[in-house]
Parts: C-alpha cells; structure tokens; sequence
C-alpha cells in the first residue's frame, strides 16, 4: 500500500501582480522569479523557476495583492487512482 | 487527484472591487509592496473566519487607506481625520453587538487623532484599533511623521529627522500599554514572512477579544511604504526589522483580556422623549398644549433678547429667568451668555432667543427685539443693535436715557436703586423682571392673559432658584415691586 503522495503550487494572476518583489524574496525554495513582460498593469510579473512548491503560504501572505497567488495542493492516492 | 486551495483570496473581501472607479477592479490601489495590502488581507481573513461579516464596521482613516471600504465585505464608514476613535466609541455603544475595527495610521493616529486613541483607550472602548506605523506620511508625498525615526531623512527634514529640533519618535503601544483600560497591545512588522504570522495571530487576537466585548485592543503593525523610502523590496523588510524595530521594539506590551469581564455598558437612551424627561426633569415633559404655549401674541415670531451689564449685575441671570420661562411653556430657547474671566466686575452680556421653530443661531447680535441694559456703556454698545421698532428697557440708576432713539419703546425702572432699598443690590435682575411683565402686559397681553400672567414669572424665579426657599421668596417680593415701579417713557 502506498502512501497518498502531495504536491503544490503557486498559481499567479499575472495581470493582479505589481511586481513588487516580497514573494521572491520571502519563498524559502527559489520557487519565483521576477519575470521580464510587463502585464496589464505596466508591471513585469512573478513568474515560476520551476523549482517544487512546499506550499508553506509564506508568499501568499507576504503578497500585499488579495487574488494575485494561489497556492493549491493536489493530492493523489494511488489505490483510488487504480 | 484532488486539489485544495491552501492559500486563496479571501471571501472577506468583495470578489470585484466595484466600488473602485476606473477599469481595475481585482487589484487594491496601494503602491506595489505596500503594507498595508498585507494587513487588508490579514484582517479579511479574520472577518471571514470569524463570521463576523455581518457586524463589522471598518472605519476607514484618512490616509492612503481612507478607501478601505472599497474592498472589505463588511461595513465601511470614513470619518474626519483622526476621528475614528471617537466615531468608534459611537459605533460600539450604539449597538454592542458591532464589531469596530478602527484602522488608522501613523499621520491619523500619532499625530492629529493622538488625543482621540489616548481617550478611547483610557475608557476603554471595544474597539479594534489597527495602527499601520510607516514611520512616514506616505499619501502627500513622503514628509515628517511623529513616528519618523531620528536621522531619518524625509521631504521635511531633508538633512534627516534632529531629535533636538523634531523631537523623538511617538511611541504608540508603549503609551496605549501604559493606561490601565486596555486588554491588549501588541508590536508586529509586516516584513518576513515569520513576522507576518505573527502579525495574522495578534490581528486574530484583537478581533477575539472584541467579539468577546473585553475591549479596548491596539495591535501596532510596522510597515512598508517602499515608494516614499525608495527601498526595494529585501531594503524594505531590513529597515523594519532592523532600523524600525530597533526604535520600535515588536513584541506583547499587554495582554489582560483573560482576566477581564466583558464590558457591561448601559443601554443608550434613545427615544427623544425619554431624553427629554431626563434632561427637563420639570413640567416640560408633561407635554403643554398649544393653547397653554401660546399665552398671548408675544411669541408670535421669533424673539431675539440681548440683555447686558457688569459682572455680578446678575446679567445672565436675568437672562436664564427669561429663557426658563419660555422653556417652562414648551418653547424652543436658547441662552448663550458671555463674559470676561473676572466673577465680579468686567462686562457681562447673553443673548436669549425664543421661539416657536427651531432655533438657527443662539447669538444676538443684531435685530435685537429687546434690549436689557444695566450699565451705560452696555446701553451704548448695544443700542445700535436694537431693531428700528424694538423695545429698550434700561436701568434708570445707571443709565441716562438715550436720545434719538426714534419708534423704539422705552420702558425703565430704578431698578440699582429700589433693589438696594429691598437690602442687597442682587434683586436688581428680579426688579428688573418686574418690569419686563409690565412691558409684556402692556404690549402683547389680552386681559384673560394677564391674571395668569405673573405664575410664569413665578414659576421662573422657582425654577431659577429651586431647593432656596429663602431666595426664592425675596426674588418674588423684587419681581412685584418691579412690576409697581416699571413705567412706559411716553414721548
């Protein structure tokens, strides 16, 4: 019997960002980057490096934006899978 | 596979901001990196965990935040600048079951609205107070706060804040802690994350103890304002944590709310006839009927009376007899007085006004219907004031009588001198009164009135000296020889 396996992720509302930076500097895995492309708003966007999410909230929180990050976790259980 | 949002938008907040004008209605419309969007989602979270949407009123300061209510799922109010202490302590004592989160910064709260927090907090009201300390006035522009750390440079000390010209920096929760009425003050920063969480509990723990009614809660928040202090991101949680905090020390300066019963406050009375009875305990409230209020023509229209003399005369006295008799027959009346410092000596003056409508502006200074004077350089200042077919009515012991003075109706009496006749100069008001009945019975009173007429100056006089039996006595016997003694100059 396997274990259910978790992963999570930051979901980011590229037009809801001001590029303010405090998400970057506040994820303990490198899991954001600023971005380059300037979004609805006039600002470049955080964007994914591609690192895994531990999903500890901390950019949530530190986000000064209501909607701007989202961070989901998917549980997958391998019996109700197969 | 099943997802779950672990960290989302809060439902406290509006899904759109409608409210806010222009095209962009999913962002607030703070600066980027600004704190204050933190601690609005911090306090979302709350009021949507706690089910408290319902009966929170957010008191939106004026400041970049004045527009809170923009984006909050509750109720919203915006009030004068550092005035949400006070509009607070209304909104928690109209209806204890609100929840009334006062949300101010460091130019709202520190500076104009100081008096206001200390007040609130010294009777400790159930409030919520969230303080955002940027150390500067971050909407006009980046100047000088009380909160501005020294040697900090800003648009208004430019060579950075002198602690010996500028003074130090207010230290809010320390001051608040100090007072005995308040449960809970706490230090936060909104900086890394670690502080943030901290941040989220002592907001979680105001809101509690105001749901809870156990009162007064400041939680102080350090915050960013990255555009003022032109610091990035990473320099702006450093100056916190570092600089601000260093100042500004974080932590728990009280916290009491266990032991404190709930607040327990009197009712509010308000029903404007209970009020009424409360505040005239006398025969107003009984309801007078009109024709009781209306005696005669006199009140017809308004009645605009300046009475004026030296200190001690017993100006203002006169004038209340006066203004209690209209009060005593229901109407509206106001009496304003004025005078020097001195109880004895200088000049006194009052302004009564009687009507049937509301009354628009208590001070007489001109279309006087009635002039009292009991000096002469009263009677000088004042006569220019009187209206062309007013009444003048002045103490002949004092005063000369004027000339040229036209329609206008003279009435005098010696009023100085048959008070002192009486055995003390201090019935010269009540001689004086005397003489305004027989003005009135003169002018205004039909004969079915005037039998009845002297009860209310009766009544006046009663009502003007209660529980003194003996003064009241005297004060009458003076109306009456007044009223023998007044007389119409006829030209």
């Amino acid at each position: 019997m396997t274990k259910p396996t978790r992963t999570f992720e930051v979901v980011i509302a590229v037009d809801e960002c001001k590029g303010c930076e405090r998400c970057v500097n506040a994820c303990p895995r490198g899991v954001l980057r600023m971005g380059t492309h300037l979004n609805k708003l006039g600002f470049p966007a955080v964007t994914l490096t591609g690192q895994p999410c531990i999903g500890c909230g901390g950019c949530f929180y530190t986000c000064p934006e209501p909607g701007a990050l989202t961070v989901i976790q998917h549980t997958t259980d391998p019996e109700s899978e197969a | 596979m099943a997802d779950k949002i672990l960290y989302g938008r809060s439902a406290g907040f509006f899904p759109t901001f409608e409210r806010r004008p222009g095209p962009i209605k999913t962002n607030m419309h703070y600066c980027p990196g600004c704190g204050h969007g933190i601690l609005h989602k911090l306090i979302a979270e709350a009021i949507q965990d706690f089910g408290i949407k319902d009966k929170t009123i957010i008191i939106a300061p004026v400041g970049c935040a004045v527009f809170s209510y923009y984006y909050f799922d509750c109720f919203g109010i915006s009030v004068p600048h550092g005035r949400a202490p006070a509009v607070g302590t209304g909104l928690a004592r109209a209806n204890q079951e609100n929840i009334v989160i006062s949300y101010q910064g460091d130019g709202d709260l520190a500076s104009i609205g100081f008096n206001q927090i200390i007040q609130a907090a010294n009777r400790g009201e159930n409030l919520a107070v969230f303080f955002v300390n940027n150390a500067i006035y971050g909407m006009t522009g980046g100047q000088m706060a009380p909160t501005t750390l020294p040697g900090q440079k800003t648009q208004t000390t430019p060579q950075g804040r002198s602690v010996s010209t500028e003074g130090y920096p207010l230290k809010v929760s320390e001051t608040v802690a100090a007072l005995d009425a308040p449960v809970y003050v706490e230090r936060v920063a909104l900086s890394t994350v670690q502080n943030i969480r901290k941040a989220r509990l002592a907001i979680r723990k105001a809101l509690t103890n105001s749901i809870e009614r156990k009162g007064f809660s400041l939680v102080e928040c350090l915050s960013g304002c990255p555009v003022n202090l032109k610091m990035h991101a990473k320099e702006m949680n450093e100056f916190l944590d570092n600089q601000m905090s260093r100042y500004f020390p974080l932590g728990v300066y009280k916290d009491i709310a266990d032991s404190r019963d709930p607040l327990q406050r009197a009712e509010g009375i308000y029903d404007p006839r209970q009020v009424k009875e409360l505040l005239y305990p006398v025969k107003v409230a009984d309801g007078v009927s009109e024709s009781f209020r209306n005696p005669s023509r006199i009140f017809e229209a308004e009645r605009r009376i300046k009475l004026a003399g030296s200190g001690g005369q017993g100006v203002l006295s006169l004038g209340y007899m006066l203004a209690t008799m209209g009060k005593l027959r229901n109407f509206n009346v106001s009496w304003l007085p004025s005078y020097g410092p001195e109880m004895r000596g200088g000049t006194a003056n009052c302004s009564v006004v009687l009507s049937r409508h509301p009354i628009g502006s208590p001070l007489v200074e001109r279309d006087c219907n009635l002039l009292i004077a009991l000096n002469q350089s009263s009677l000088d200042k004042y006569l220019p004031e009187l209206k062309r077919n007013g009444i003048l009515l002045y103490d002949e012991s004092n005063v000369r009588q004027p000339e040229n003075t036209g329609e206008q109706i003279l009435y005098t009496l010696p009023a100085s001198d048959l008070a002192t006749q009486l055995g003390d100069l201090k019935y010269a008001n009540s001689v004086l009164l005397g003489a305004v009945a027989v003005m009135m019975c003169d002018l205004f009173l039909d004969d079915d009135d005037k039998a009845d007429f002297d009860r209310v100056f009766e009544e006046a006089i009663m009502d003007c000296f209660r529980e003194k039996e003996t003064v009241v006595q005297a004060n009458i016997r003076a109306f009456y020889i007044g009223k023998e003694n007044a007389r119409r100059i006829s030209r």
